[in-house]
């Protein structure tokens, strides 16, 4: 119950943080990219509320501190290197999360589903990180300050499943090392539920709508 | 910031045996190319295969001969296969 809720919550902020950059990315053409990233992180976070309770009392109407979700997914989108070293990070954890066998059919179902959805993710952002990473000065750069923001908190995005810990670190020093950046070393001590104030400022915005109009539909 | 190279998309749907021009998109490289158009033209489902071409790569007919080069073809009825009967017990036709 707990990976369900985590998974969840972490799938729909970072589906909003993705929603985020419709407008602003430099191409169009990767506008669409982040809104079908981050829908597919809508349609899997939907799937797992199914199974937690009433999805729109738990998306809408929970506070900050109620959150299960990790502090990667809700630190503000930064720049597009951070950005894409987050979304490697995260759709590294899923795929070597989808890849365990979960204690019921429903969630191996979703697990099936989503598998497909985060290899996708994990190309786009991989050809990205490689890209910019092998890049120019700047790029390097940037991505390089990406990388040592993202590293410290991947113990808290693996606490739900710390068996996929490992094989996570093992597949993103290696994407890191290709794309000639520095495999960082340092850690931080954060801890799932302990929020940054970006969570509450998010949620400030996400719920507004569904607060503000109890029962609206469209 | 300089406009990147355009490339013309071409998708081959679920039922189709031919790729279809689908539209175009500009992309650094061809890797970047096809995944845009992933992106771009088959988020609803509509293709299995892509193809993308440089747009630079494409030699087309030029507008100001269209008359000379397609307008001889309109009033050519006997090119057309619909001057016999088919016999009766001819399938697939």
């Amino acid at each position: 119950m707990n990976l369900t809720l985590e998974l969840a919550d972490d799938a729909l902020i970072l589906s909003h943080r993705c929603s985020e950059w419709l407008t602003r990315s430099p191409e169009i053409e990767l506008d669409i990219a982040f809104g079908n990233i981050g829908l597919d992180l809508l349609g899997q976070a939907r799937s797992l509320y199914a199974l937690v309770g009433d999805e729109d009392r738990l998306a809408y109407h929970r506070d900050a501190p109620e959150w299960r979700n990790c502090t990667l997914v809700e630190l503000p989108n930064g720049d597009f290197a951070f950005s894409m070293m987050r979304l490697l990070a995260f759709a590294s954890y899923e795929c070597a999360l989808f890849r365990t066998d979960p204690d019921t059919d429903e969630l191996r179902a979703i697990f099936a589903k989503a598998a497909k959805e985060a290899a996708y993710h994990l190309e786009h952002a991989e050809a990205w990180v490689l890209r910019l990473g092998d890049g120019t000065d700047v790029s390097h750069g940037r991505m390089q300050d990406a990388a040592d923001a993202v590293w410290p908190l991947l113990t808290e995005l693996c606490s739900s499943a710390p068996e996929v810990e490992a094989a996570v670190r093992t597949q993103l020093a290696a994407i890191l090392t290709a794309a000639t950046l520095t495999v960082p070393t340092a850690a931080a001590p954060t801890q799932r539920g302990e929020h940054t104030p970006h969570l509450a400022e998010l949620l400030g915005e996400m719920q507004s709508l569904a607060r503000e109009h109890e029962g609206a539909t469209w | 910031m300089t406009a990147l190279p355009l490339w013309e998309v071409f998708v081959r749907p679920k039922r189709g045996v031919s790729h279809v021009h689908a539209g175009s998109l500009h992309a650094s490289d061809a890797e970047s190319a096809l995944r845009n158009a992933r992106d771009v033209y088959t988020r609803r489902g509509e293709g299995v295969s892509i193809w993308v071409v440089p747009a630079s790569e494409v030699t087309a007919s030029s507008p100001d001969e269209k008359e000379a080069w397609f307008d001889p073809a309109a009033d050519k009825i006997y090119r057309h296969p619909t001057f016999y009967d088919v016999p009766d017990g001819v399938e697939h036709l």
